[in-house]
């Protein structure tokens, strides 16, 4: 800064190059331009997730439990102790951890599956035109567009042993269940959790494939059908290759949003899940905020947090290489 | 270029400041001043059927407060399911109200974290002295040994509630003073087709109430007297094996109550579905919902040997709210006169009526509206045969840990498992394993 300070006066000095430092100097400018548009975001991006984020990993590190809240800076360090509870599988917490992590883990590929082949089913069937169809694809996109307590809740009221609707279609009118069933406690948990997380996910998959489809040129089902292709056919070989660089995004999507889902089960079932619905989200929550010990919370959140950046990371490589391998 | 530098700098700078300034915590050291004497912020729990009930009731005594003193109260009505957490959150973050209610056995853990202004004797002299408090009230609002962390509001007690008529076309001519007897009236209540007794089996805080009682029954203790969690002692296991059994076993409690946790089953007792209900302060919830006072009896709840009294007959917890000031209030000595006006005789007697609590103030107590046969019960249970749930700092995991053990425990039994000394053991065993390390 100096040196250009100096050189300056020298410049404009000299005959002829006194138009020439205007242009540099807004040329600088313009070039720094960009970076000053970006500050907003920066700063904010700062605010909102990089420093809660440093906070989260040195409380990680910390003994935090109420005794320190109020001041949590003077808690005392126990290096790497929480993370130690945490992943020691023989002993109580990491036991449980190790349980969670495995509920939603199968909870996770359970629902995008679903999630995915119902939006996919639909976005297929809604391809063609017919009567009707702007209006039921508004009504597909009711749950994805609703507020997710009040729909959360909605699914509350049905599950009710005694008065829900759940059970009034299955016992009291198809006679499928010997006896009304619990929805909401024990091990049927798991299913309710999964259903209500299927509603409200596939119109999501469904919107992106709907997307996806009408990039896909109609003269190659065309020309198929000339071929003597059938609609599976043409699905298999047209639909569901055209579509593998949407199906990515929304896979990666989809599994990330399942996999951190905490309102569904924090409204399904309070601060408590059952043993079988016991989601990772809301045990690192129990953890946190109800057994306050902030700091191996904060130790199983990093390692969550990890946990997903090396599956992101794979999965991304994985279908990338695919990407090549297929378009090589 | 020097012009961007700066604004560089200046932008980063302030977002670091105004971070530093969002993470609060690091300096909330402060002991209180009376910078803004004119506001008071008060959090009130949710006492009423209803928040707005609760505004009703609160409304014009905060107005005539504000007409003596001058200072404007700020009322805010919050949710027991959200009061816990939102009093954790103000105090991480040093932005809390003035004063605010608490469940009373929060009242140790919520000293441990320091937050709240120690009632000293300078402080209890203040609102007329500690001797005003009837003594089990004052046992819940903190650790033994250590200044209370807040001052009793409102006092309750566990009764039990029984529907005359079911009664009396079942031909039981009294309300059961054992569980043997409860077991055997339920017999006869089935049979005429309505449920026995009524439970909130997936409210932690409910389960907490009962089964600290019934391990009182057993001569048993959650906490051993060093303060360190004793879950799976075995006469604990019984105690809560006997509860559950009410459902699994007994089965006086429907299965269906395995999942209530919204006072479903007070709605069932008000409709005259179900016989009895053991509840705390029922009577306002009651008469809400449409239930005449005539249509019911209270009694004490069920003992082992029929007689309620002091040590193993204990049959309530000693319930209540208490009245807490933050600590790093900027309104010290308003908030020390708004806990003596809503402590004094008159607030005491106004408030109580209307949420059909007892006034843990010894003379607001004695006043006639406080003397019907249900009132009595409850005072004489409080003053007899009531104990103060444990004042240890990590009571309030207690209440989650254990509390979901019964919980699961219940779902076992509603789904037809069996519920036996072992599984009761694991629960119990998992439940203290949470516990954080003291």
């Amino acid at each position: 800064m100096t040196t250009t300070a100096f050189k300056e006066p020298v410049r404009e000095a000299a005959p002829g190059t006194a138009k020439r430092a205007p242009r540099r100097t807004g040329r600088i400018r313009r070039a720094g331009l960009p970076y000053l548009l970006l500050l907003p975001a920066l700063v904010l991006e700062l605010l909102v997730h990089l420093v809660p984020m440093v906070i989260g990993i040195v409380m990680s590190f910390k003994e935090l439990t109420q005794f320190y809240i109020r001041d949590w800076g003077t808690a005392p360090w126990s290096g790497l102790g929480n993370y130690r509870v945490s992943v020691d599988f023989n002993a109580p917490v990491g036991k449980a951890l190790l349980h969670s992590f495995s509920v939603t883990v199968a909870f996770t590929l359970l629902s995008v599956a679903l999630c995915w082949l119902t939006g996919t089913a639909a976005a297929v069937f809604m391809q063609d035109g017919f009567r009707g169809r702007g209006l039921l694809r508004a009504l597909f996109l009711v749950p994805y567009a609703l507020p997710v307590y009040a729909a959360v809740i909605t699914w509350v009221f049905m599950f009710q042993h005694d008065n829900g609707l759940v059970n009034h279609v299955l016992h009291d009118q198809l006679h499928l269940t010997g006896k009304p069933s619990f929805w909401l406690i024990g091990d049927n948990s798991f299913y309710a959790l999964l259903t209500v997380s299927v509603w409200k996910g596939w119109p999501f998959a469904f919107l992106i494939v709907t997307a996806g489809l009408q990039n896909i040129p109609r003269e190659l089902y065309e020309a198929a059908a000339l071929d003597g292709a059938g609609t599976w056919q043409q699905i298999r070989r047209i639909t569901l290759p055209s579509l593998r660089p949407v199906n990515q995004v929304l896979v990666l999507v989809l599994f990330l949003w399942t996999f951190n889902d905490f309102n569904t089960p924090y409204v399904l079932f309070g601060k408590s899940a059952p043993n079988a619905a016991d989601l990772i989200s809301v045990h690192i929550y129990q953890a946190s905020f109800v057994t306050w010990n902030f700091g191996t919370g904060s130790a199983m959140s990093v390692l969550l947090l990890l946990f997903l950046l090396l599956v992101t990371a794979g999965y991304l490589l994985l279908t990338s290489r695919g990407r090549r391998a297929s378009d090589g | 270029m020097r012009r961007i530098r700066a604004a560089a700098t200046g932008a980063v700078t302030l977002s670091l400041a105004l971070a530093a300034t969002a993470c609060g915590g690091g300096s909330a050291t402060g002991g209180g001043s009376n910078d803004s004497p004119r506001t008071l912020t008060y959090w009130a729990s949710n006492q009423g059927a209803s928040i707005a009930v609760d505004q009703q009731v609160l409304g014009p005594e905060l107005d005539k407060f504000q007409k003596r003193t001058g200072i404007k109260v700020k009322l805010e009505v919050v949710p027991w399911s959200d009061l816990l957490n939102r009093i954790l959150t103000a105090t991480t973050s040093g932005q809390g109200p003035d004063v605010l209610n608490i469940g009373n056995t929060w009242s140790a853990s919520l000293q441990a974290t320091g937050a709240l202004l120690p009632w000293d004797a300078k402080n209890f002299a203040a609102i007329g002295g500690k001797d005003r408090f009837v003594g089990s009230a004052l046992g819940s609002t903190g650790a033994q040994g250590k200044d209370p962390a807040a001052v009793p509001l409102y006092s309750m007690a566990y009764a039990l509630y029984y529907n005359k008529k079911i009664f009396a076309d079942a031909g039981i001519s009294q309300p059961p003073a054992t569980w043997d007897e409860l077991v055997a009236d339920g017999k006869k209540i089935k049979a005429g087709g309505k449920s026995v007794l009524g439970a909130e089996g997936g409210n932690l805080a409910e389960n907490i109430h009962h089964v600290f009682v019934f391990a009182k029954q057993h001569g048993a203790d959650f906490f051993t007297a060093d303060g360190k969690p004793g879950f799976t002692a075995p006469k604990v296991v019984d105690a809560v094996k006997s509860y559950v059994d009410l459902m699994a076993k007994d089965k006086v409690i429907p299965t269906g109550d395995a999942e209530y946790a919204q006072n479903q089953s007070v709605s069932d007792f008000a409709k005259g579905k179900q016989a009895m209900l053991l509840w705390q302060s029922a009577s306002a919830n009651l008469k809400s919902q449409g239930m005449s006072e005539d249509a019911y009896g209270i009694a004490p709840v069920p003992v082992i040997s029929g007689t309620p009294g002091t040590g193993t007959q204990v049959d309530s917890m000693v319930a209540g709210i208490n009245l807490a000031v933050f600590k790093n209030t900027h309104n010290l000595d308003g908030a020390t006169t708004f806990v003596k006006f809503m402590t004094s005789d008159e607030e005491q007697k106004i408030l109580n009526k209307a949420y059909s609590t007892i006034p843990p103030v010894k003379s607001a107590q004695t006043d006639p509206a406080f003397g019907t046969p249900a009132d009595a019960v409850l005072k004489n249970t409080l003053a007899t045969s009531a104990a103060a749930l444990p004042q240890v700092a990590s009571e309030s995991q207690f209440e989650t840990a254990v509390g979901t053990a019964v919980k699961d425990l219940f779902a076992d039994a509603a789904a037809g498992h069996a519920v036996t000394t072992d599984s009761v053991k694991a629960a119990l065993e998992k439940a203290q394993q949470q516990m954080p390390a003291a």
